[in-house]
């Protein structure tokens, strides 16, 4: 950058003045709206749109699964049940973890960041706002593949991990299997495509001033998923190809009697898995720190152990894999390192809790908001849930209880404790900022306190059904195991979730009509998403905000100079330096296509044509390159240059 | 946040509108695709040694795959990243002739090392449904093949693209950041010739 190129600082700038502002406003909106119409609605391209989108379809996800474990606990309500038969219940059970874990727990993690983490950084957009359109088309119709399937009894039936020799050529017949491989392929591709789309917004689009070590807590959660996604998901990537082409190319990976091994898919896909996890729960954990900083009235404790504990979390994430497969008969050392690697994964995540312990108790002024009680229930929810954790990572317990139903307690007290609490908790504590009204505050503790109890009465018995020998995954059992009584239980407190879900929905929709009205800031949040209007404008900012503190809104006396000088006419953004946010350059990113749309109906196309053709991945390929050239081509116009080639100074001049 | 006196901002209308290098955005978002795939590759070859590690002999039940096209896909691809460079360096100084010349050059260098990878699929000397060891090795040469093909094709794109002379800076960045990308194609292809060519000879 030449001296002439550098930012200054602008006394009495008249860009900044009220008439200035207006006529801003005015281009602002013109260039950043989105085309109205169903083509518009088709092309849309606004982070805000599409992480609303993202949310509204994986809760839509989030219902269907949950209407499937009420099946599935309706059919376990008492012995002997013949509500739904084996081959259904195995097809329930698969598609209710399946879509929780790869239809709702990552995906709305990751959309909460797709929605907050541009406005949390200060940003105009989001980097590559076209690719994103893109992952959540794919996202739509892999989702929406998978439930067709069902429907037409082609669901996937061998457990959400999908297991070879089970669900191989022997003996997973017909195209349960390939259906299920080939969701995971659409899936991926949507959450790798956000993972660089948070990335490159994180990394490089922060506005001036905003250092790393001055990053909201949630950006820095959704920065480290973000990496995990890219090197987690890869895993899942491989492993069910290799699944794929096991049952229709005829090769042998997993298949023992020419030299496969079964075993090898557990590794792949258990080191994806278990990084999966931690890729539900950090974001929460990031959620958790800004609703308890909001609601406390404070920065939250410790922010550098914060940060530090999340990036360990997710490094010892990926050293933990093979606490999945104790009951394989591993070498004993290697048994050891994992039990030992899982027990350390209780270090980072306790100096979080132990921080935001000290947060609360150091409160200025506590606010018992509904989002506040949906993050404390996280300290007794996700507590037991990491207790019987560190269980289960000692060898002799976990091969003693392995596959029953105290796993079964285990996770669900570990995700939905971990994740899904605090993620309802964000939703209120972040609805006034995409809706612009409130959420009722009677509905919400109703449905926190039924959610609350109803999750402990459903998911505590199964802890003793576990340690009693119930296996996971029966379709029914004896009565003579004298497990009734206790399913009975667990079956009424699903009915209560049920229950506290509808109340949350009704919530949803009567404050959408007539919550009451909110303001820009109704929590006193510190974070910049609270500096903006509710719900923000297509361009977010108006003038974008700098800061000087990690807390910019609670630091009026720390004010720096907002930013002028980018084109109002383009959608141009301010792209600025990776560790202090220095800026660097402006930059244009596209405007709304119809190109992600066909791009991905091009690449669904080709997923699916493959599961039952091999040559459908070749002529799939031809539409899916067509889309992508039409995508990619640039709009012929003004920056057509002369048939002569430029020199620098020239084509310098004509972009100036 | 609000100005402190009542319009002092921070004036950003002098700032270039393109940069290229990790300055850019799409440096970083390359850089994520190159991490996604090179996990890919580390899983795919870890893959393939998981297996050999399963039996006392390797390959199984067919001869070593013969060296000649391989080899000299190596040299092929060793030798491409010199247009690469030179494309790179001709975009970074808005050399629109020198792009479409090294493009072009190299170019014909992606093209004539997709001719030979089909012919080093027929010297593998095992097929892909034999056993695990055919399966494993026909994985890890598709797998590349899929990267030098979609690259293959991308660059024809932006070569298109350039010579249509519908250019504008940040297709120049474009034109770096492909080179960029076509390095790691480079640079992935000698582990994995290590492992499919060398790995059953001498280890």
């Amino acid at each position: 950058m030449t001296p002439a190129e550098a930012p200054r600082i602008v006394d009495n700038d008249p860009r900044l003045a009220p008439g200035g502002l207006d006529e801003e406003r005015r281009r602002l909106e013109h260039t950043w709206r989105s085309p109205s119409g169903l083509i518009g609605w088709l092309s849309e391209v606004d982070h805000k749109a599409i992480g609303r989108r993202f949310i509204v379809t994986a809760f839509a996800f989030f219902v269907l699964a949950g209407l499937l474990a009420a099946l599935m606990r309706i059919q376990l309500a008492r012995p002997d049940n013949t509500f739904l038969n084996p081959d259904l219940y195995n097809q329930v059970f698969t598609m209710h973890g399946t879509t929780m874990m790869f239809l709702f727990a990552v995906p709305v993690v990751l959309a909460m960041g797709v929605y907050f983490v541009p406005l949390m950084v200060g940003a105009r957009g989001i980097a590559l706002p076209r690719l994103l359109a893109y992952s959540y088309w794919m996202f739509l119709f892999g989702g929406l593949f998978l439930y067709v399937m069902f429907l037409a009894n082609v669901g996937p039936d061998n457990g959400w991990f999908s297991y070879p020799p089970l669900a191989g050529p022997e003996f997973g017949y017909g195209k349960r299997a390939d259906v299920w491989a080939q969701l995971i392929t659409f899936t991926e591709v949507s959450s790798l495509v956000v993972a660089t789309c948070l990335i490159c917004t994180i990394l490089k689009m922060r506005t001036p001033g905003m250092s790393l070590n001055r990053m909201p807590l949630f950006v820095w959660a959704m920065l480290v998923v973000s990496f995990m996604v890219m090197f987690a998901m890869p895993a899942v990537m491989i492993s069910s190809t290799c699944l794929i082409l096991d049952r229709l190319m005829s090769t042998h990976f997993f298949n023992q009697a020419e030299g496969g091994d079964p075993l090898l898919w557990q590794h792949l896909f258990w080191f994806f898995g278990h990084p999966e996890v931690y890729i539900i729960f950090v974001p929460a954990l990031g959620m958790m720190s800004e609703i308890i900083g909001t609601c406390s009235r404070r920065p939250v404790f410790g922010y550098l152990v914060m940060v530090l504990s999340m990036i360990a979390t997710a490094f010892i994430g990926f050293g933990v894999w093979v606490h999945h497969m104790f009951a394989t008969g591993l070498p004993q050392l290697g048994q050891s390192f994992f039990t030992a690697a899982s027990i350390m994964i209780v270090v980072p995540t306790s100096l979080q809790i132990f921080g935001w312990i000290a947060t609360v108790w150091t409160a200025r002024r506590l606010a018992i908001t509904v989002p506040f009680l949906y993050a404390a229930s996280f300290f007794f929810v996700f507590v037991i849930g990491g207790l019987s954790g560190v269980m289960l990572a000692s060898v002799p317990l976990d091969r003693q209880v392995h596959d029953t139903y105290f796993v079964v307690a285990h996770f669900h007290y570990v995700l939905i404790g971990g994740s899904t609490f605090p993620l309802l908790g964000a939703v209120v504590y972040w609805f006034p900022k995409m809706t612009g009204r409130m959420m009722g505050q009677w509905l919400g503790r109703l449905s926190f306190w039924l959610l609350f109890a109803g999750f402990n009465l459903t998911f505590f018995p199964m802890h003793l059904l576990g340690l009693y020998g119930m296996p996971r995954r029966v379709y029914t059992y004896p009565a003579s195991m004298g497990w009734g009584s206790m399913n009975l239980l667990a079956t009424i407190g699903a009915g209560v979730i049920f229950l506290s879900l509808l109340v949350f929905l009704v919530n949803v929709i009567t404050s959408l009509r007539a919550g009451a009205v909110a303001e820009s800031n109704p929590w006193g949040g510190s974070t910049l998403e609270w500096a903006t209007s509710s719900p923000p404008p297509p361009y977010n900012f108006l003038p974008q905000p700098t800061v000087a503190s990690r807390e910019p809104l609670w630091h009026p006396e720390l004010a720096s100079p907002p930013v002028v000088g980018l084109e109002s006419e383009k959608r141009q953004v301010l792209v600025t330096a990776v560790l202090d946010a220095e800026p660097d350059h402006r930059y244009k990113v596209p405007g709304p296509s119809l190109w992600p749309l066909a791009t991905a109906m091009a690449t669904t196309l080709m997923f699916i044509w493959s599961i039952f053709q091999a040559m459908g991945l070749v002529w799939g390929a031809i539409p899916t390159f067509v889309c992508l050239v039409g995508w990619f081509w640039p709009t012929r116009g003004k920056e057509r240059l002369a048939a002569s080639p430029p020199t620098r100074l020239t084509l310098r001049e004509s972009l100036s | 946040m609000s100005a402190g006196s009542p319009a002092r901002a921070l004036d950003v209308s002098m700032l270039p509108i393109h940069a290229f290098g990790h300055r850019s955005l799409m440096w970083w978002a390359t850089m994520c695709m190159v991490a996604i795939e090179a996990t890919a590759f580390a899983l795919a070859i870890t893959s393939y040694l998981y297996l050999k590690g399963r039996v006392p002999h390797w390959p199984v039940g067919a001869p070593t795959p013969r060296l000649l096209w391989g080899t000299v896909n190596v040299v092929i691809l060793v030798v491409s990243a010199w247009p690469n460079l030179m494309a790179r360096k001709a975009a970074e100084r808005f050399d629109l002739s020198g792009v479409r010349l090294w493009m072009a050059v190299a170019l014909v260098f992606a093209l004539g090392f997709n001719i030979v990878r089909f012919l080093e699929f027929g010297q593998l000397q095992v097929r892909w449904d034999t056993n695990a060891y055919g399966s494993v090795t026909w994985f890890l040469l598709g797998l590349h093949t899929a990267h030098v093909l979609t690259d293959f094709l991308d660059s024809s794109v932006l070569t298109a693209v350039m010579f249509c002379g519908i250019v504008d800076a940040n297709r120049f960045v474009d034109v770096s950041e492909n080179a960029v990308y076509w390095n790691f194609v480079v640079l992935s292809w000698l582990p994995i010739y290590a492992v499919i060519y060398l790995a059953p000879r001498f280890v």
